[in-house]
C-alpha cells in the first residue's frame, strides 16, 4: 500500500463501524427521527442541577451505551475520541475520566463527529483494535455560551438554526464482517467566504462542503449518483439549498439523494427554522437512522459530510468573518473480503 | 413564520435567488446569500410588536390610574406603577413565560420596562449555577449593562449640549 500521495482524500481497508448509539433530548424526540434514538430524555436536565453536568453525563450514558451494544467491556475500548461545543471541550473530557481508555479531545465545531471518525480510523486502520467516537451538544449549555441566556425574550432570526441536545457514539473495530465500513476520508480544508451574520451558519459552511465533496469527486472520479446517500451535517434548509447550487455550478447533480442531518431532525411546527445544528446533529442521525439503514442494506454506501463553523463569540464582536471546514468520510456496507 | 409559506420556499429545491447567478464565486457569494435568504417577516412582526408593546404601555397606564384611585399621588404613582412592571416581568421570566413572549413580540416586549426586568433576571437565572459572586453578580448586567452605560453617556452628551446653548441651570 502507497501510504503517501498528494490528495486529501484517504483510503482505508480494515475499518469498520460496530456499533452506533444515540441518545437524545426531548425535543429531539417529538422530532421527525424520534423513534429511531436509543435513549431520550424527558427532561433535559437529566436530573442534575445543571445543564453542563447533564451533558456530561450524555456523553457517560452515550459510551457505555454503545460500548454494551457493541458486546464488548469497558476495557476493552483503547481509544475514546471526541468533543463537543462548550469552551475547552470540558464535557466529554469530564465525561473521559470516568473509562479507562486513553482520550483524545477534538473541536471542529458541528463537524467533530465525522473528524472523530477520520481520526478513528486512522487508529483502527494500523494501531487500535477498538476505538470509540463521540460527539455532542446540549442545546441550552451551547445557547449561553454563543447567544443569549435561555429566559431573553428576544425574536429569532429566520435564518436560525436549533442546536440540538444528544450525544451519539460510534464504534470502529478493525476487522469485522457484516457491519457497514469506513473505506475513505476527505480531510476538508478551512474556507471563509466572507458571511458575517452568526445566525447564518449554513451559508457560512456551504463553501466548505462544496470545496470538500469537489475535492473527493475529484480524488476518486466518482459521481453523486455513485452512491445510495449523501448526507451533510448541519448546514440546515438554507444550506442545504445553497450546496445544491453550488454543487450545480461544480456539474454535479445533489438534487436526488441527497439529505442535511439537520434539516431532517425536527418538524416544521418545531419552530426550528432552519433545522438543526451543533456537533449532536450528525452524530444523532448517523448513529441512528443512517446506521440503521446501513445494517439492513436499504443502503448500501453513503458520504457523510460534516461541516463546522470555526468562529467564537469573541471573533464575532471583533467583527472578524465566519471560516468554516467540512470533513468527508465514506461508508459502505461491508462485504466478506475475497 | 407560517408552515405553508415556508414549504413553498424551502425543502424542494426549487427556490431561485431573483437574480441569476451563473456562476458563485467568493466576491459575489454575499449577494447571492442575502438573496437566497428568506426575509424576517416585518409586517408581521411589527404587528405584534405594537400590540403587545402597546397592551403592556396601556396596563402600565392602568395601573397608574388605579394608585391614584387608592390614593397614592400622582408622581408616586407612576414609580410605584414601574416598579409593578419590573415585578411582574421578574416573576414572568422566572416562571418561563417571557420568552415565548418575546419569540413573537420582538421590540414590543423587549422596549417597554419589562424587557429591562427581562434582561437582568434572565441571565441572573442563568448565571446563577456560577455562585452568586461570579456568576449572578458578574453576569447579571450582561445584556443589560451597554444599555445602562450607553443611556448614561448620552444623557451627559444631551446635558452638555444643553448647558451650551442655554447655559447652566
Amino acid at each position: 500500500m502507497q501510504f503517501y500521495d498528494k490528495k486529501q482524500t484517504l483510503h482505508f481497508k480494515n475499518v469498520s463501524f460496530v456499533s452506533g448509539f444515540t441518545l437524545a433530548g426531548p425535543k429531539e424526540k417529538q422530532g421527525k427521527l424520534g423513534s429511531t434514538f436509543d435513549l431520550t430524555l424527558e427532561d433535559d436536565k437529566f436530573g442534575e442541577k445543571t445543564f453542563e453536568k447533564a451533558e456530561r453525563k450524555m456523553f457517560e450514558y452515550a459510551v457505555s451505551g454503545a460500548i454494551a451494544k457493541a458486546n464488548l467491556q469497558p476495557n476493552d475500548i483503547d481509544t475514546i475520541i471526541g468533543g463537543d461545543l462548550l469552551n475547552q471541550i470540558v464535557s466529554v473530557s469530564f465525561a473521559a475520566k470516568k473509562f479507562k481508555s486513553s482520550f483524545l479531545g477534538l473541536y471542529n465545531a458541528c463537524g467533530t463527529y465525522v473528524e472523530s471518525l477520520i481520526i478513528g480510523s486512522f487508529l483502527t486502520e494500523f494501531f487500535s483494535k477498538n476505538v470509540l467516537c463521540v460527539s455532542g451538544s446540549h442545546f441550552s449549555t451551547a445557547e449561553r455560551q454563543y447567544r443569549y441566556p435561555l429566559e431573553l425574550g428576544v425574536l429569532r432570526s429566520p435564518v436560525t438554526q436549533w442546536t440540538a441536545t444528544g450525544v451519539g457514539a460510534s464504534i470502529l473495530q478493525r476487522h469485522s464482517d457484516g457491519c457497514p465500513k469506513i473505506v475513505s476520508a476527505t480531510v476538508g480544508r478551512v474556507m471563509d467566504y466572507g458571511i458575517m451574520d452568526v445566525n447564518n451558519m449554513g451559508a457560512a459552511m456551504a463553501p466548505a462542503a462544496k470545496d470538500t465533496f469537489t475535492q473527493y469527486f475529484t480524488d476518486t472520479g466518482k459521481k453523486p449518483s455513485d452512491f445510495d446517500m449523501i448526507a451533510t451535517g448541519d448546514l440546515g434548509k438554507l444550506g442545504k439549498e445553497i450546496l445544491i447550487d453550488l454543487m450545480e455550478r461544480e456539474g454535479y447533480d445533489f438534487n436526488n439523494n441527497y439529505i442535511d442531518c439537520g434539516a431532517e431532525l425536527f418538524y416544521e411546527k418545531q419552530k426550528t427554522y432552519m433545522g438543526g445544528s451543533g456537533a449532536a446533529c450528525s452524530a444523532l442521525v448517523t448513529n441512528g437512522w443512517l446506521y440503521n439503514n446501513l445494517k439492513k442494506g436499504n443502503i448500501k454506501n453513503l458520504l457523510l459530510v460534516g461541516t463546522g463553523a470555526l468562529m467564537s463569540p469573541t471573533t464575532s464582536f471583533q467583527g472578524e468573518s465566519i471560516p468554516a471546514i467540512a470533513h468527508l468520510v465514506e461508508i459502505e456496507m461491508g462485504q466478506k473480503e475475497s | 413564520m407560517p408552515e405553508k409559506k415556508y414549504k413553498k420556499r424551502y425543502g424542494d429545491g426549487t427556490m431561485k435567488p431573483k437574480t441569476e447567478f451563473s456562476e458563485i464565486t467568493i466576491e459575489n457569494y454575499k449577494d447571492y446569500v442575502f438573496e437566497k435568504s428568506p426575509r424576517s417577516a416585518h409586517w408581521k412582526n411589527m404587528f405584534w410588536a405594537f400590540l403587545v408593546g402597546g397592551l403592556i404601555c396601556a396596563f402600565g397606564q392602568l395601573l397608574i390610574e388605579l394608585y391614584i384611585i387608592w390614593g397614592v399621588k400622582a408622581e408616586l404613582a407612576s414609580s410605584l406603577a414601574s416598579a409593578t412592571l419590573i415585578a411582574l416581568a421578574a416573576i414572568f421570566t422566572g416562571i418561563g413565560v417571557y420568552d415565548k413572549l418575546g419569540r413573537f413580540a420582538g421590540a414590543g416586549s423587549t422596549v417597554p420596562i419589562t424587557g429591562f426586568s427581562n434582561a437582568m433576571v434572565a441571565p441572573a437565572i442563568e448565571f446563577r449555577s456560577e455562585g452568586l459572586i461570579y456568576g449572578l453578580g458578574a453576569k447579571m448586567f450582561l445584556i443589560a449593562g451597554p444599555v445602562v452605560v450607553n443611556g448614561v453617556l448620552v444623557s451627559v452628551v444631551v446635558a452638555l449640549i444643553r448647558s451650551l446653548f442655554l447655559g447652566v441651570g
